[in-house]
């Protein structure tokens, strides 16, 4: 996409996709400083795909849904840094107060529909979102985000079928970070084009280089666009790598050094930079400037979360049922 | 009262639900076109229109999974599964995702949505066509359960299971979709969570549901010919579960006997005896009995089908078993 942004815009978008990386940095730490347990899947590396995605649909109208990795999506839809983290710690005052976790953040208001744990099983929601909006008559859209690994799931396919057959504005978006857990994709899918998967359905599909924020979100615009004006679904997968392993307890020995050295190099950020430079948004001096800046978010939400009380133990028994 | 088969009463329920509310739709295999497979939507189609009565593809934890979608943003899907046997292929949606929802997303996100169909053994259809999916269901916390196949407490409780917030299982049966019974005129709901006392009685309590019920009356009616008098107890929704019902009644009578269809191990009916045992201790005179399911996957031979499923004889032998007789 050649299309240029504004300087403002490519800004902003440094800002977002810094404070990903930094916040999941600072996630990083607080599990190895035993501040919270469980699962923990970082989104190091595929910043660009959350910001170029997010950033073009309607925030807070068209629904959103992911996988488990889901730290990052929320708070580009508008959620406080602390508000996630301290769900992460398992806090009251976290987006599902304390009963969600790491894998499954929630935010109604934002309508962002959740994280999800099961591989697969948010497409079918995302087709029940997308339902929704076209018996309602409306022209929101809806954005699923599914890993790789999860497109070998039967809940899949039957949301692709479903989701064709009845001209559902459902964006099926695959952030093929190249791994489903430590099996490489090449390993389990017989499609080289993970978007061929799309054929089978007769769906539109799109391949987009996650790794230039501005192309991402360019080819994203004119996808939602077209969606809101056609209701027709479409199957994305969108390029990009995860820096770190599948989780916090991963230490990814699957992969060559050499193979993430060379990825690391094609780093989002870096990516976003030289074209801020080139096209003068920014100067080499004001990076510091946004992490200082961001700097300053991150620790103030991790003091938020730090020093926000746990549930009471009455919390237990509320929500089982409404 | 107009005499209605099950199926009326579920189409009639339907009906004024749809009805009442837009945002009502009904989704499964075979439920607009074809007028239902088992013809619970009959006529709605033509009364609806095709985007509220939808026929899918066969794809269970796919359409019930836009269902639990459709529900967190605002809409009030029924999905029929043809049989529950087929829903198997959607636990996950129903588990994991239906049932958990409100709890992990801290109360923001509601699915209120109900998924009904027959389960059970019909008649010869063989192993993957005959089984019981409740004791199943029952033991995931977020959901709630019916089970019934009475007309009229089928309407009043389908209406209520559509008016709930909660995702409501509904489980019906195929044998009996034709059968008829009497079913009040007009506008009325059965609270989910309340049981009902099918039959008074002093000697023994049995406590039965869905088909278990028909026998039961049977039983009863065998047994009041030697001069035992049994009460019939009939939770219809089996979560929540209207315990105080049961307590009362084995304290009345201080003998229990739970007979239910589908495999006894780690049954609800198992879940009924700890509450009983736990609760009623002092007042029971006979350890409970339970009839079940003999436990094996379903034969086709007829006579091997009967006597697989509980039978006259052997509730009748459990209920003289807890008497002494």
């Amino acid at each position: 996409m050649a299309q240029k942004l504004s300087n403002q815009l490519l800004v902003a978008f440094y800002k977002e996709m810094l404070l990903g990386r930094r916040i999941e940095e600072r996630v990083g730490q607080l599990y190895v400083q035993q501040k919270f347990s469980g699962f923990c899947h970082l989104y190091i590396g595929q910043e660009a795909v959350g910001t170029g995605c997010l950033n073009a649909i309607r925030k807070g109208q068209d629904y959103v849904i992911t996988g488990y990795r889901d730290h990052f999506l929320p708070i580009i839809l508008g959620m406080d840094p602390g508000m996630m983290l301290s769900e992460l710690l398992g806090k009251v005052t976290g987006c599902a107060r304390g009963k969600g976790g790491s894998m499954h953040m929630f935010s109604e208001k934002l309508r962002f529909m959740g994280g999800h744990g099961i591989v697969g099983g948010q497409v079918p929601l995302a087709v029940g979102a997308a339902w929704k909006i076209k018996y309602n008559k409306e022209d929101n859209v809806a954005l699923c985000f599914l890993g790789d690994a999860a497109i070998n799931q039967g809940q899949f396919h039957e949301a692709l079928n479903m989701a064709a057959i009845w001209d559902l504005p459902c964006i099926i978006i695959i952030e093929n970070n190249m791994y489903g857990m430590g099996t490489a994709i090449s390993r389990t899918c017989s499609l080289n084009n993970l978007a061929d998967r799309a054929k089978g359905y007769n769906m539109r599909q799109a391949i987009v280089d996650g790794r230039n924020v501005v192309n991402t979100y360019n080819q994203m615009k004119e996808i939602v666009e077209e969606t809101r004006k056609t209701s027709k679904p479409i199957l994305v997968e969108i390029q990009t790598y995860r820096f770190r392993g599948h989780s916090v307890s991963d230490p990814g020995n699957y992969r060559t050094k050499e193979e993430v050295e060379k990825e690391r190099s094609r780093d989002c950020l870096i990516l976003l930079k030289d074209i801020m430079l080139q096209q003068k948004a920014a100067k080499e001096d004001d990076f510091e400037t946004y992490e200082e800046e961001i700097a300053d978010i991150v620790e103030k939400a991790v003091t938020f979360a730090d020093e926000a009380p746990e549930p009471g133990l009455e919390e237990i028994y509320e929500h089982v049922l409404v | 009262m107009a005499i209605l088969t099950l199926r009326e009463a579920l189409n009639q329920a339907l009906t004024e639900e749809m009805e009442r509310d837009p945002s009502v739709f009904i989704m499964g295999e075979e439920v607009a076109q074809y007028d239902g497979a088992y013809k619970v939507t009959k006529g709605m189609l033509a009364k609806f229109g095709p985007m509220r009565v939808v026929d899918s593809p066969i794809s269970e934890a796919g359409f019930a999974g836009l269902g639990v979608g459709a529900a967190m943003c605002g809409l009030r899907p029924v999905i029929e599964m043809m049989t529950w046997n087929f829903a198997i292929q959607a636990f996950d949606q129903i588990i994991n995702h239906a049932a958990k929802m409100l709890y992990m997303s801290g109360g923001q996100y509601k699915v209120p949505m109900v998924i009904r169909g027959p389960h059970g053994a019909a008649h010869m259809l063989g192993a993957q066509h005959s089984q019981c999916v409740d004791h199943m269901l029952v033991n995931c916390p977020g959901l709630k359960i019916v089970s019934t196949v009475i007309p009229a407490e089928a309407k009043g409780l389908m209406k209520s299971a559509i008016r709930d917030d909660n995702t409501v299982l509904f489980l019906e049966s195929e044998m009996l979709y034709g059968r008829s019974g009497e079913v009040p005129e007009g506008e009325y709901t059965i609270p989910l969570g309340v049981g009902d006392i099918k039959r008074e009685g002093t000697d023994v309590t049995l406590v039965a549901w869905n088909k278990m019920v028909l026998l039961a009356l049977d039983v009863a009616a065998e047994l009041e010919k030697e001069g035992i008098s049994v009460e019939i107890v009939d939770p219809r929704t089996l979560m929540p579960l209207d315990e105080d019902m049961i307590f009362n009644s084995v304290r009345k009578t201080n003998r229990l006997v739970v007979l239910e269809e589908g495999w006894g191990v780690a049954s609800f009916g198992c879940h009924i005896v700890d509450r009983v045992v736990k609760e009623c201790f002092d007042y029971l005179d006979a350890p409970p009995e339970r009839v079940t399911n003999l436990f094996v996957p379903m034969p086709y031979n007829e006579r091997l089908e009967h006597e697989v499923m509980p039978t006259a004889e052997r509730t009748i032998s459990a209920i003289k078993a807890v008497l002494y007789k």
